[in-house]
């Protein structure tokens, strides 16, 4: 670990913490306390003493192979490692005899006679841990004269054989062997941390070399975590930013802006400069890993095509014209008001965003009520987990994840159900392979193969892979199961749920329809194999279950939701460690946003807008009069826009064009606005519809909070100023005081301020208790003044758990003659929603276009190969792509990602949505897949549009 | 909206309310309506049921006189 720059709380403690009894002990004439397990080499850390060591870091097991770290232990003969000793009840250690360092030197000899030295010049220079011990054993001389090594380029005028030139095929860091000292550290980083098994240590003894098992990093099955980067100890494994910029000198502390794991980070810096970013190990969602995206994708931030000055224009066919920040505030203003007064006052909205801060987001939702004066907010979890809402809400009383992610380490069987974490979420996926790994089992719900079903030393117990569209069946069946089989955890439930609803659901669920054998044909899933899934859940201990948008993106998206929450209850899985329902968040502020009452019925705090008493809160707070009426949701704006009765509208950092379905409706919703204020970093697919632009700020730019899918509040800092020139919530705040507002926010912690002032879960919240605590989870108030880690424990938020009956209704998206497939859709690791962000770094190395995967069947009998471009077509538009052939998918199922704008994978997506919360189905599309020559009329079309509407007028000097 | 749609919207509520145990379905669709609906969309809705209610569960038109009328407001 390379954890130079604040020692103190980051110091490398060579072992990874225990818990056990206090064991008391001396090292160097110093006692120390410290619990059963610990090794003497962290013992000695805790007593401020570091022993030298190279192959320990205290992410990773003891390994035991350098042995720098060797010790005296009195009455023990010989001397011990270490990392490797635990420590024992009154233990005398000497870490700094004449003997230990003796060897120590011998063994730095050996290690440096293998090495080049050409330390001034190499990236590492100043952060090697090699060089360190080097200076901390007191090596001086190097006796070994010139041998093999495996750093020459030559040796003795031929070619070494030895020699393996430097790896940089990974756009972010470099393979250089002739650094490697074999410490095995990455090795066991890429195992352990992230579980991928990528590396291996081929060879043996001076011939062992790490192997990726491929001709390249870029070619393996590396996924780019950086775990093996972080864990190694010389310029081996190097990020490439820091071999071109230098060593960073200082860093700040923040939240990755990507995915809602929510991972922490240390940003480093040279001067305003951004070297790296490393995870942060004291991060609680992360505890110290990340993914390539976190990790290295920041690139865009810094990017060429980002938009820094503002631009207005009359019409979506002009040019764009750079303004000033007040002309381009004065237009917007004035199109604003000046369309509520022709179409009223309901006739313009916002749409906030699940990327920006809690605060930002806060500001947005009280733009439109108090300074717009209607409840027309929403925001894109619209299109993600809005059912999560609706559905936990109904059963549990709160829409909250009821764990946190510490919490899998003591799950037995796992539900994933989809969700494809690897890709979606994946350290949390890491943090769930380590548990998998050691013993718990996996039932993965999902019509793909994902990667979890099968990788390197995790597989799962069962895959039901049903038909999409037939969740409620599936989770249904489960519970049929569960309760006809007498495994329901009754004494729980009588405990703890409302008994008469559980026994009109146990009537409900008992009949015959709901039976697997039933629904076997309907939902594709062996009915032998549901049934053996049911009982590992309702039998196999603690029951946690994971899900996705696999679930919430349906016509019963809701439905499934409270499917979910029944069998937790069922099994009495909630309300303790290591269970729970547990709903992973696409976007990194997606709980941040629905808490900020982003959605048009509820205030802050999900309190409908119809309750006096909630409203009075606000209408003191705010001094203004608040719409007691629900306002329009996100497909209701653009069918009212269609309509001809909303024409305004707010979009902050989100690209609806791209991201929601049913592209062409979208546009056409769009088209009829006459003021489409877009606020974002580029010129995204929606803003060829906008008439103001508003550059944004990006993550590294601005100071506030993220709240990720386990409800932690974790600090934004502004780590460099915003090129733009205004952090987002100043200019929110800038439009609104454009339009009358009289806000008067200087600092982000002030918005905190109101939101705990207003909305009691947050009550506790404050920037002083965030820089104290690191980070909290809400309920954060009088009652949990240090967070709720885990809900539900003492009973239901709503009092009693409510069983809800959920029967199974097939979607109105159905296959027939002339759409005989079942298209869904999901994501990469690599790249992040619409892409606006990874596409512009690169990480397009791994995923530069979408595709579609087609089951080898469906392939044949269209006639089609791997690579082809295909034609995909639905009832409400058509689109081209390249297929890949893959048996990933079931006959019947044909699957693509949406991240690249020149797919539209939308165009195909239909408007049906969930029946309560109007969610997208864009897990169901019926489709047809044939032979293409290569991009459609729409996608020509649309790029032609596009370019058009992205011409800006050179400035006027 | 066009009618078509609102009509499938409403009546999606009410197959998920029919299912439910109960006699008190016509009222939890209009509550649903009257908590997620925009005023707009309900005047929308009461106007196409008071039309005959083309396309509409019969369970959503008795829930129609559960919902909540829109107060006419000048704005
Ligand atoms: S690459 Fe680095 S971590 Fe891996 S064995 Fe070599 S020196 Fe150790
Ligand atoms: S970057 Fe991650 S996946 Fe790749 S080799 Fe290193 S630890 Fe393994
Ligand atoms: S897992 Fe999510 S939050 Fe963590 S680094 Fe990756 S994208 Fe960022
Ligand atoms: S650090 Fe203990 S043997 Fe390497």
């Amino acid at each position: 670990m390379k954890d130079f720059i604040i020692p103190g709380e980051d110091t490398d403690r060579g072992t990874p913490a225990k818990s056990g009894a206090p064991v008391t002990l001396v090292v160097d004439g110093i006692e120390v306390t410290v619990p059963e397990g610990t090794s003497v080499m962290r013992a000695a850390s805790e007593a401020g003493i570091q022993v030298p060591k190279l192959c320990a870091t205290d992410s990773l097991e003891a390994f035991g192979s350098c042995r720098l770290c060797v010790v005296e232990i009195e009455g023990r003969r010989g001397t011990p490692a270490s990392c490797t000793t635990p420590v024992a009840a009154g233990m005398v250690v000497t870490t700094r005899s004449e003997k230990v360092q003796k060897i120590r030197r011998g063994v730095m000899e050996l290690y440096i006679s293998d090495h080049p030295l050409d330390c001034l010049t190499c990236s590492a220079n100043g952060d090697c841990e090699l060089q360190d011990m080097a200076g901390a054993v007191g090596l001086r001389e190097v006796r070994y004269g010139p041998g093999e090594t495996h750093f020459e380029v030559r040796s003795g005028g031929d070619a070494n054989a030895r020699y393996i030139p430097k790896d940089d095929s990974n756009p972010y860091f470099t393979y250089d062997p002739a650094k490697c000292i074999v410490c095995n550290r990455c090795v066991r980083a890429c195992e352990e941390v992230q579980g991928t098994f990528a590396l291996t240590i081929e060879g043996r003894g001076f011939d062992s070399r790490v192997s990726v098992g491929a001709p390249n990093f870029l070619e393996s099955d590396c996924v780019s975590c950086g775990a093996c980067v972080q864990a190694c100890p010389t310029a081996t494994l190097q990020e490439k930013s820091v071999i071109e910029i230098g060593t960073p000198e200082r860093s700040v502390i923040t939240t990755c802006a990507y995915c809602g794991v929510g991972c922490s980070f240390k940003a480093e810096l040279s001067g305003d400069q951004l070297v790296r970013m490393v995870p942060w190990k004291h991060g609680k969602a992360n505890r110290g890993h990340s993914c390539v995206k976190g990790r290295f994708a920041y690139g865009y931030a810094m990017h060429q095509d980002r938009i820094l000055s503002p631009m207005i224009r009359d019409r979506i066919t002009d040019p764009w014209r750079e303004v000033s920040w007040e002309e381009a505030m004065s237009f917007a203003a004035r199109r604003m008001r000046g369309l509520q007064e022709q179409y009223g006052k309901n006739s313009i909205g916002v749409i906030t965003s699940s990327r920006c801060t809690n605060e930002e987001t806060y500001l947005v939702q009280k733009l439109t009520r108090a300074v717009f004066g209607n409840n027309n907010t929403d925001t894109c979890a619209r299109v993600c987990h809005s059912p999560t809402g609706y559905g936990l809400g109904q059963t549990f009383g709160t829409s909250a994840g009821t764990q946190d992610f510490d919490s899998v380490e003591h799950t037995d069987v796992v539900v994933v159900i989809g969700a494809n974490p690897t890709d979606g979420h994946p350290v949390f996926a890491s943090r769930l392979k380590k548990r998998l790994r050691a013993g718990a089992k996996l039932i993965v719900i999902d019509p793909r193969r994902i990667d979890l079903v099968r990788s390197a030393h995790v597989s799962a117990a069962h895959h039901l892979a049903l038909r999409p569209g037939t969740n409620v069946a599936v989770v249904s069946a489960m519970a049929h199961v569960i309760v006809t089989e007498g495994l329901a955890a009754e004494e729980y439930i009588r405990e703890r749920c409302d008994w008469e609803e559980y026994l009109a659901y146990s009537d409900f669920i008992r009949d015959p329809r709901h039976s697997p054998e039933a629904t076997e044909m309907l939902t594709g899933v062996p009915a032998a194999e549901l049934r053996a899934a049911a009982r590992a859940f309702a039998t196999g201990g603690n029951g946690a279950i994971y899900y996705g948008l696999g679930v919430t993106e349906h016509s019963q998206g809701s439905t499934t939701v409270m499917g979910i929450a029944n069998l937790a209850m069922l099994t009495g899985n909630v309300g303790r460690k290591g269970v729970g329902v547990n709903p992973l968040r696409g976007q990194n502020n997606v709980q941040g946003s629905c808490d900020m009452g982003s959605f048009p019925h509820e205030l802050p705090g999900y309190r409908h807008v119809k309750g006096a008493e909630v409203r009075a809160i606000f209408e003191q707070a705010w001094g203004v009069e608040i719409d007691p009426e629900p306002g329009l949701r996100i497909p209701n704006m653009l069918d009212a826009a269609v309509m001809g009765t909303f024409k305004g509208l707010y979009c902050q950092g989100e690209d609806i064009l791209q991201s929601d379905p049913d592209t062409k409706h979208v546009a056409a919703g769009l088209a009829a606005m006459e003021c489409v204020i877009v606020h974002d970093l580029f010129l995204n697919e929606t803003a060829n519809y906008a008439h103001v632009f508003l550059p944004g700020s990006s993550f590294l730019e601005k100071d506030g909070t993220f709240t990720n899918a386990e409800r932690r509040i974790n600090r934004v800092r502004r780590v460099m100023a915003p090129k733009n020139g205004y952090e987002d919530w100043e200019v929110t705040q800038l439009l609104a005081n454009a339009m009358g507002a009289n806000w008067r926010y200087t600092h982000p912690s002030q918005i905190m301020a109101e939101i705990a002032l207003t909305t009691p879960s947050f009550a506790g919240v404050t920037y002083e208790v965030l820089e104290e605590k690191g980070s909290v989870q809400w309920p954060c108030n009088e009652a949990h003044p240090d967070g709720t880690p885990l809900m539900h424990v003492d009973g239901f938020v709503r009092g009693k758990g409510r069983f809800i009956v959920t029967e199974y209704v097939a979607t109105d998206e159905k296959t027939g003659p002339r759409f005989p497939l079942l298209l869904t859709t999901g994501r990469i690791l690599s790249q992040y929603n619409v892409g606006a962000q990874t596409r512009r770094t690169e990480n397009v190395a791994w995923h530069d276009e979408d595709v579609l995967e087609i089951h080898p069947h469906d392939a044949e009998v269209r006639g089609l190969k791997d690579r082809d471009w295909v034609r995909l077509a639905s009832r409400a538009g058509e689109t081209s792509l390249r297929a890949k052939v893959t048996d990933r998918v079931s006959p019947g199922v044909v699957y693509t990602t949406f991240h690249h704008p020149d797919t539209q994978a939308n165009v195909i997506t239909t408007d049906f949505s969930d029946w309560a919360t109007n969610c997208p189905e864009f897990k169901v599309t019926a489709v047809q897949v044939s032979q293409s020559n290569g991009p459609s009329d729409w996608q020509e079309g649309y790029a032609a549009h596009a370019e058009r509407a992205r011409r800006i007028l050179p400035a006027a000097e | 909206m066009s009618p078509e749609k609102m009509v499938m919207m409403a009546n999606q509520i009410a197959t998920f309310f029919r299912s439910q145990p109960g006699d008190d379905q016509p009222e939890r669709i209009a509550e649903h309506l009257n908590d997620f609906w925009a005023p707009r969309m309900r005047a929308q809705f009461l106007a196409h049921v008071r039309d005959g209610g083309q396309g509409c569960d019969p369970l959503v038109v008795r829930a129609a006189a559960h919902v909540r009328a829109p107060v006419v407001r000048a704005d």
